[in-house]
């Protein structure tokens, strides 16, 4: 029989294996320009910058991951974040609202972008593809009515603080370390390896399936090591980023939303087989709409965070986000016909994306030629999956 | 005796230490009809895959001769220069492209690149007329039924000159006077010369044209039959299929039927895109607990837009009737509700409606009933697992754990994948559409004994299929349906298929 295969396979580790490969990618580009520039990287104050530089493009993907697993395509969302932008520093400094309001009006537009959308998609039928397209040019229009060409400045200290500020260190310092993000990192270890415990007891005692002790530690030992040391480097610059707390709930948040929870499932559904998950009761349509809200959402937070970075809101913000977001969820290693991929797998191709494009500024490789070799490495991502996928699936 | 056209000695194929093929020998003679029978997964495809260089020269190892000499194909482009032609179970034609274009696709008649069209047109009529296909070559392919497209992939390989032609289930998806029509142009083509290798499960088909058959079982030859002698039987071939006596195609069963459960007032239902087609009208029925009822009738029949449109309205437009269950009218107008209200509908079409091909056994499993395994929307991942492990179990599902993925299941694996999956959805009535369609005898033999069991526990089966021995070695009664009409309804004891027949062409001419 073609289907029996030796018991001992174990197909889980393959599966796993994918992921790590594309850790194993980051790893790889990370030493590789640490040692091109010199040990300039890892400086603290540029690990800090990756991260706020690149918030959005992570925002963006968590959502974009989403979208691509049930199906679609969302290539609006640049021009969502230029919209959103546009409206919250109108907000703030039009309507003198104040930030939080800003920022929840912000939220609704984006909700409300990402309902139109869906309504055209889910309801109406049209290839998600055209919807946005048309999206971009809507809504890249609405923000140059919006701002009229200008530019919005001066926001507050709180509202930027969103993209470009830090936790305040109230515990103090330690031999000129913030204490806060120490501790930060020491609680995140501690709720890691409790977790993993939890799992395992549970596997255990269900009698199911579960990795060797030696393979948990491995995991778990590298965990530590990458959370503590990058605890360390924040610690000495200015404090943890506000946007990592954000961007770790969302990890968190959509992780399991993807992997535990009914409506996750009939995402991959719908992205495996449409017709197979309405025959098995599955409401494909409303699924879909809501996979747009969602993307909204998230489209405007990553408006509000770019905004807040910028310090303001300009007619041309969010230029090619789509791009990045979309290249990002692609070389994190999801399928281009829906049905496979991770919001793990995002983030991660999302930090190849950004450590290339900070390696390579800090080498001063011209921004054409950054350009280029980014596509490059989109492509040459994809192709390596691929090229996996024939050789284990092949047959 | 002319010595034989082809000649495969001691192939071996394996795929990651798996033996595909443990040594396959077959001789096919010049001029005859070869049949080549097996379970699914016996190998029979891939034998095929390395004959026609899918799999080339150097990546197997044996010996292929072909007209005497030695043949090492690198590719089927190879193998089709000297008229080897493998048409394969799915067509594999391109839709929007017209019935000539398709004939001469990658062959075209053509100067310095640019087409010419008169020629293409006038030969591709000249090969629609020696399969008797009665079209105008400019149609395109879309607009064909597949038994049409059957005959267009025929004259294709035609034009190429083909020696020895191949073909994987060419009647799986075709009903009976298609199948007739093909079985009927293959013996012709066996007259002007043409030697034909047919893979199919149907053994009557098998039977009724193969001069020859070759049994495949785990990848070994089996045995080769005389078709002509006195001992080819179906049961032969079965026994030689299955390694053991299947001494009746159908397990044994009890009937206990209970009460009515499920009952359809004058179901009318119109074509979706023809709005004014009637496509099922005013059809009645009844089904008890613990019943297996058949709908029989030939294809396009509306057998199966009849369970389509009762289960969430999933096939058709302006649906009028009444469904009652346990005598009180229910609703059933979403898929969800159908669900809700204890109704599933197993798919024909597993591939397209029934599974998620690229999830794996357990998101399958429990896909039609997540709400059972969730809280607050969220799943308990770990009752879901033990879930479709014990289907697994109890379903002989081959696989070696619910983490494997469906698309890579054999077609009777997938089967019982999409059976596992409404069965957890605890359903009290369940439409099988063509249970056991593109599976093999061991198989299928399985799935009868499934719906023994669930109409034991006194679900209400109802089974429609296209092969009348399985109706009656499996139905306690049986509706049958024509032109959406059910004109008949007979005990299962009582059926014929003759009589069967007699209903199922009723108000045709």
């Amino acid at each position: 029989m073609t289907t029996t295969t030796p018991a001992k396979r174990k197909p889980r580790l393959a599966i796993n294996f994918r992921q790590y490969g594309i850790l194993a990618a980051l790893v790889v580009i990370v030493v590789l320009f640490q040692v091109l520039t010199n040990g300039r990287l890892l400086l603290p104050g540029n690990v800090n910058n990756l991260i706020q530089q690149n918030a959005y493009v992570l925002i963006l993907a968590v959502g974009m991951v989403v979208v691509i697993i049930a199906g679609h395509i969302d290539l609006s969302v640049g021009s969502v974040v230029a919209m959103v932008g546009a409206v919250s520093a109108i907000a703030t400094n039009v309507w003198g609202l104040p930030w939080w309001a800003s920022v929840l009006l912000a939220l609704l537009v984006g909700a409300l972008v990402g309902a139109w959308q869906g309504f055209w998609v889910a309801f109406v039928g049209i290839p998600a593809f055209i919807v946005t397209l048309a999206g971009m040019l809507i809504f890249r229009g609405l923000t140059l009515v919006l701002l009229t060409g200008g530019t919005i400045s001066g926001l507050p200290d709180q509202f930027t603080a969103i993209g470009a500020g830090w936790l305040p260190g109230f515990l103090g310092e330690l031999g000129g370390r913030d204490v806060l993000t120490l501790g930060l990192g020491l609680v995140t270890c501690v709720a890691l390896v409790l977790q993993q415990l939890r799992t395992r007891a549970t596997l255990r005692r269900l009698e199911l399936p579960r990795e060797t002790l030696t393979q948990l530690w491995l995991k778990n030992g590298i965990a530590i090591v990458a959370i503590m040391w990058l605890a360390w480097l924040l610690s000495g610059y200015s404090g943890t980023p506000i946007i990592l707390i954000i961007l770790a709930v969302l990890i968190l948040l959509y992780t399991f939303m993807l992997n535990q929870t009914v409506f996750g499932r009939h995402v991959y559904a719908i992205g495996g087989n449409l017709f197979a998950a309405m025959m098995s009761g599955v409401k494909t349509k409303w699924v879909n709409f809501y996979v747009f809200v969602n993307m909204g959402v998230l489209a405007g937070l990553a408006g509000v965070v770019s905004t807040a970075r910028a310090g303001g809101a300009v007619a041309s913000a969010g230029q090619n986000y789509e791009l990045d977001a979309i290249a990002a969820v692609f070389i994190g290693g999801a399928a281009v016909q829906g049905g496979i991929g991770t919001v793990v797998g995002a983030i991660v191709g999302g930090l190849v994306m950004g450590v290339l494009n900070m390696g390579l500024s800090i080498l001063s490789v011209d921004a054409a030629w950054q350009m280029a070799i980014k596509g490059l490495v989109l492509l040459l991502a994809v192709a390596f999956d691929i090229f996996n996928k024939r050789r284990s699936g092949g047959r | 005796m002319n010595s034989p056209i082809l000649r495969m000695l001691g192939i071996e194929k394996d795929f990651s230490g798996v033996k595909a093929l443990d040594g396959v020998s077959i001789e096919v003679e010049r001029g005859k009809v070869h049949g080549i029978c097996g379970e699914n997964g016996a190998g029979k495809s891939t034998l095929m895959k390395v004959l026609s260089g899918v799999y080339p020269h150097g990546s197997y190892d044996g010996r292929i001769e072909f007209e005497g000499e030695e043949a090492t194909f690198r590719s089927i482009n190879d193998s089709e220069a000297v008229g080897i032609v493998i048409i394969h179970q799915e067509l594999a034609l391109s839709p929007y492209l017209s019935i000539a274009e398709n004939i001469f696709l990658g062959n075209e008649n053509s100067k310095r690149g640019v087409i010419d069209w008169n020629k293409t047109n006038l030969e591709a009529s000249s090969l629609l007329a020696r399969v008797g296909l009665d079209e105008n070559p400019a149609t395109k392919v879309l607009e064909l039924g597949v038994g049409k497209q059957q005959l267009v992939e025929i004259a294709k390989a035609l034009s190429k000159r083909v020696k020895l032609l191949i073909l994987d289930e060419p009647t799986a998806a075709l009903n009976d006077e298609d199948s007739d029509h093909l079985l009927d142009l293959i013996e012709h083509l066996r007259g002007q010369g043409i030697t034909c290798i047919i893979i199919s499960h149907k053994l009557k088909e098998i039977r009724r044209i193969a001069d020859t058959v070759t049994v495949i079982r785990d990848g070994k030859t089996i045995e080769t039959i005389d078709m002509h002698g006195p001992d080819a039987t179906q049961a032969r071939i079965i026994r030689s299929m299955v390694g053991r006596d299947l001494n009746s195609m159908f397990p044994p069963r009890e009937p206990k039927i209970g009460a009515e459960i499920l009952r359809v007032e004058d179901w009318t239902v119109y074509h979706p895109v023809d709005t004014a087609r009637k496509v099922v009208d005013n059809a009645s029925f009844t089904v008890r607990a613990g019943e297996v009822v058949g709908f029989a009738g030939l294809m396009g029949a509306g057998r199966t837009e009849l369970a389509m449109s009762l289960f969430g309205r999933s096939y058709g437009t302006n649906i009028s009737g009444r469904v009652y269950k346990n005598g009180e009218e229910i609703s059933v107008r979403t898929v969800d509700e159908a669900i809700r209200n204890g109704i599933a509908y197993a798919t024909e079409d597993r591939k397209k409606y029934g599974l998620n091909l690229i999830g794996d056994i357990t998101v399958n499993v429990s896909a039609a009933a997540l709400a059972t395994l969730a809280k607050y929307g969220v799943i308990d991942r770990h009752r879901e697992y033990k879930v479709a492990e014990s289907y697994r179990t109890r379903m002989n599902i081959k696989a070696p754990t619910v983490s494997a993925i469906t698309g890579k299941l054999s077609g009777g694996n997938q089967q019982k994948v999409v059976l596992s999956k409404w069965i957890f959805a605890g359903p009290d009535i369940l439409f099988l559409d063509e249970p056991t369609r593109g599976i093999d005898v061991g198989a299928k033999y399985e799935i009868y004994g499934i719906i023994n069991e669930l109409a034991a526990a006194g679900k209400a089966v109802v089974v429609i299929s296209s092969e009348l021995p399985e109706l009656l070695g499996i139905s306690d009664r049986i509706y049958a349906i024509s032109d959406g009409r059910i004109t008949g309804e007979v005990a299962g004891v009582d059926a014929t298929q003759e009589s069967l027949m007699h209903y199922m062409t009723a108000g045709k001419d």
